[in-house]
């Protein structure tokens, strides 16, 4: 399948997403680490994929989001940052409402 | 890459932006940007403005990683405690 129609529907297919370096339990990057980390505190199944494996998606990707780096984060379709963005809506709650919110829409 | 050439290159391309920018290793970056083109957008909006403006630099890895935060001048100045 072309890579962007693959990229699109693994975003589409799954309401809360993580593209990262690594894996939740064996990250390798501190970035992806850190939003990792706060996803998991919402205590929601995530997927995730790692890119490190994926040469093709971490090449893609940032095509497809116009977003050039890892992680990036995708609730219910939609591009919602990377480590900054989450870190900061971890710290003031928004990350646990969004994240309810997928959670529900997905039950 | 050196923290003048990214401030010069986020000021090119944005309104007025006001640059705060820190690295020690010339591929690791903290920004702190303020332009009013950030008005009514989405942070992750916000974040790709400064993006495009860097380029491809990310994809070149001339920049590994840009910790990256946006501000308004309004939003700025409430946080600074204006």
């Amino acid at each position: 399948m072309d890579i962007m129609k693959h990229i699109k529907q693994q975003i589409e297919s799954n309401p809360i997403i993580l593209y990262m370096k690594g894996t939740p339990e064996f990250p390798q990057c501190g970035f992806s680490s850190q939003t990792a980390q706060a996803l998991l505190t919402t205590g929601a199944q995530f997927a995730y994929v790692n890119v490190l494996e994926h040469p093709d998606i971490r090449q893609n990707l940032p095509h497809y989001a116009d977003w050039p780096t890892f992680p990036q984060l995708y609730v219910n379709g939609e591009l919602v940052g990377g480590c900054d963005i989450v870190l900061d809506m971890y710290q003031n709650g928004e990350l646990q409402q969004l994240i309810d919110g997928a959670a529900q829409s997905q039950a | 890459m050196n923290t003048e050439q990214i401030k010069h290159l986020i000021e090119a391309h944005l309104t007025d932006a006001q640059v705060i920018i820190r690295g020690d290793d010339e591929v690791h970056f903290e920004a702190i940007v303020i332009s009013p083109d950030f008005i009514g957008k989405t942070r992750v909006q916000q974040h790709r403005l400064v993006y495009a403006a860097l380029g491809e630099n990310f994809g070149n890895q001339s920049i590994h990683a840009l910790a990256l935060s946006t501000h308004t001048p309004e939003a700025w100045q409430q946080r600074s405690g204006g």
